[in-house]
């Protein structure tokens, strides 16, 4: 147990728990289901892209899509079997739109592909477990999905003193964190150590909240004879798991706005990541299948789940004892940050941590006008106005809301949490951030019309003067030599169409 | 009375002489506003204001003669950008509800003439001699000269579709004004 001296943070907000529904219940496996829906961007930054055909056999742990780019992750295949498709399926997004995937269908078999082979992380260079990180595809696993490998890479860069693990799990309902810890200790500690030699920190911290007891017990067992290792009881106050909260509450630094941690010498990741870490490092297993929260009113049997990737929302709640009833809401994620689940046939990501069905469905029209409490104001963990901000998007006025903040709001919902009024701020937020989006991206397409019609009118131009010499040439030739027209008769037609 | 009248002339004409020195040395060039707006314009003489190209275009926006909003490929940041430079405000009802499209082909009745890609501005197509021609739809401005030439008609404007790039959050309703 750790007595460090905990720094303050502002706003922030104490929503009921409920983690009580599925803390208790062990994780269990989940039987494969018929068809597994592997989608090629489950991480942030570029998607993969497939490397296997419609057709295909493929043994559990194969890549099937690679990387592309330095922000990228690859896929694997969760269990060994056929590949039934290429194309596009229902993404886990709250638009429900397709997104591209593999399909797989099992064969039952669950045969492994040959794995990389196990290596003694403390003998090889830091580099090399990155490396096999990346390889792995593993990101973080606390839901915002970054590939962990460019995360473990950030020692080159910056002068690295601590490594944070977020165990805080700071979400209602949310248990998947917890049971990890309770049951698997040794495997997290052992991963920690692991990261902390790729990032090469002396300084580890395990912070979890003061919730999770056992959690905080479980740890505290298995890191006893690790010196370098704190494991840091946290206040039980969302959004605490947020990981520049977590960095403020234990260092007392903020990090700079729009910045990385690593800028104050401090890398964050998240327990399940670090497990996955271990696996990858120490048994060459890249991440096929991820601890999943299903919980909330509206399932019969709430419980923490190890899930392959691509497996269906929908299998996954019946193995659950199904839905008790319509639910209100169906969300992936938690209750304050999750996003609203279009249809139950989209796949689990890597990044999904919950599912949960709730009774009683938040509002999405404000019930009344804003009364200018500024209780948003004392909620906003980052420091911000959003009533402020939400009045100016209102009015689709997006350099106010920009200028007073809109790019710092994590939208983390504590705002719209305590709003006496109801109004769904963080809609009007992650409508105003999508706009600028968009109208970025919009610019962005001006400015290659520009470059590509200037290139094309350049191009004509030289076409046109090379035609045009060539005529000269030609009939200078002719006047030199009359006799001989036939040889130069070609080449009139076709040079427009090469360019 | 002598007094009052040599003194207003002489007012005049001293303020007369500084107007005529500034028309004169403090002299705006005419084509350095029109010049200006058309740098910002897309530049791909696509036609879809209804102008004969860019450089026209961006003389009647700096005449007054034209909306700032105009240009469909330029979008509202362009209509913002134009309103801005020219000091008015910028009406964006109209612009919001225009959808952008983009020409796709249909490949059945494609029969690779390759008529539409010398036509295109922004070298949105590709493709050879009697092979089917492909759109990249990141360079299409959605102009429609292709559609024109195309002999088969195989080449259809067509609405973007929302992918999961695209998307984002729509704004939330509006309270009911209170009664």
């Amino acid at each position: 147990m750790g007595m460090m001296k905990l720094f303050r943070i502002r706003g922030g907000v104490h929503p009921q728990g409920r983690k009580s529904l599925s803390a208790d219940q062990p994780i269990r496996d989940v039987p494969l289901p018929d068809l597994l829906h592997v989608p090629l961007q489950q991480h942030a930054g570029q998607p993969a892209e497939a490397v296997v055909k419609k057709g295909d056999l493929v043994l559990k742990g194969q890549v099937i899509a690679v990387g592309q780019g330095r922000i990228s992750a690859p896929v694997h295949a969760p269990t060994s079997g056929t590949v039934v498709g290429l194309g596009r399926y229902t993404a886990p997004h709250p638009s429900g739109l397709p997104g591209r995937t593999i399909t797989i269908r099992p064969d039952g078999k669950d045969a492994w592909a040959d794995l990389p082979s196990p290596m003694d992380p403390f003998e090889c260079e830091p580099g090399v477990i990155a490396k096999r990180v990346a390889e792995s595809g593993i990101v973080g696993m606390g839901g915002a999905a970054f590939p962990s490998a460019v995360k473990l890479d950030l020692g080159r860069r910056f002068d690295l003193h601590t490594l944070i693990i977020n165990g805080a799990e700071c979400e209602p309902y949310l248990t998947c964190d917890d049971r990890l810890m309770r049951e698997h200790p040794d495997e997290i500690v052992d991963g920690v150590r692991i990261m902390a030699h790729a990032l090469g920190v002396e300084r580890i911290v395990i912070a979890v909240e003061g919730n999770k007891p056992l959690a905080i017990r479980a740890l505290a067992h298995a890191s006893k004879d690790v010196s370098t290792i704190m494991i840091q009881e946290v206040p039980a106050r969302y959004p605490m798991g947020s990981e520049k909260h977590l960095t403020q509450t234990l260092i007392g630094k903020e990090t700079p706005a729009r910045g990385l941690t690593a800028e104050i010498g401090v890398v964050v990741h998240n327990v399940a990541t670090a497990m996955a870490v271990r696996d990858a490092v120490r048994f060459g297993r890249p991440l096929i299948s991820r601890v999943v929260t299903v919980s909330g009113e509206g399932i019969s049997n709430p419980g923490n789940f190890r899930t392959p990737i691509g497996t269906p929302v929908r299998h996954l709640i019946d193995h659950a004892g199904g839905l008790r009833g319509e639910p209100a809401r169906l969300l992936l994620g938690g209750p304050m940050m999750g996003q609203p689940l279009a249809d139950m046939k989209a796949p689990i990501v890597k990044g999904t941590n919950g599912i949960l069905a709730l009774a009683d469905l938040p509002p999405t029209v404000a019930q009344n006008p804003c009364i200018r409490c500024a209780s948003c104001v004392d909620a906003c963990p980052c420091g911000l106005v959003p009533l402020e901000m939400s009045a100016a998007i209102r009015k689709e006025d997006m350099a106010r809301a920009t200028h007073l903040g809109l790019m710092d709001c994590i939208g983390c919902g504590s705002c719209a949490y305590v709003c006496p009024s109801s109004i769904p701020l963080v809609q009007y937020f992650n409508y105003a951030k999508g706009k600028i989006t968009k109208q970025q991206r919009a610019e962005h397409k001006q400015m290659e019309t520009k470059r590509l019609a200037e290139a094309r009118t350049e191009r004509m131009e030289r076409v046109q003067r090379e035609k045009r010499e060539a005529m000269a040439q030609r009939k200078a030739a002719q006047t030199r030599t009359k006799p001989e027209r036939s040889e130069t008769q070609q080449d009139q037609d076709g040079e427009e169409v090469s360019a | 009375m002598i007094i009052a009248i040599l003194s207003l002339a002489v007012l005049g004409l001293g303020l007369g002489l500084m107007l005529g020195f500034a028309s004169k040395y403090l002299k705006v060039e005419a084509g350095a506003l029109v010049r200006e707006i058309s740098d910002m314009l897309p530049g791909s003489q696509c036609g879809q204001c209804g102008f004969p190209g860019c450089g026209p275009a961006a003389e009647a926006v700096a005449g007054g003669q034209a909306p700032v909003t105009l240009c469909p490929p330029g979008g509202p940041s362009l209509a913002l950008a134009l309103a801005n430079k020219l000091g008015v405000s910028a009406d964006l009802s109209g612009m919001e509800e225009h959808i952008p499209k983009v020409a796709f082909i249909n490949e059945r009745l494609c029969i690779g003439c390759t008529k539409c890609f010398k036509r295109c501005p922004t070298d949105a197509l590709v493709g050879a001699n009697r092979q089917i021609h492909v759109v990249i739809r990141d360079a299409c401005t959605g102009c429609g000269k292709c559609v024109e030439v195309c002999p088969t008609e195989s080449v259809q404007l067509r609405e973007e579709p929302e992918t999961l790039e695209s998307w984002h959050w729509p704004k939330p309703q509006e309270l009911p004004a209170a009664s």
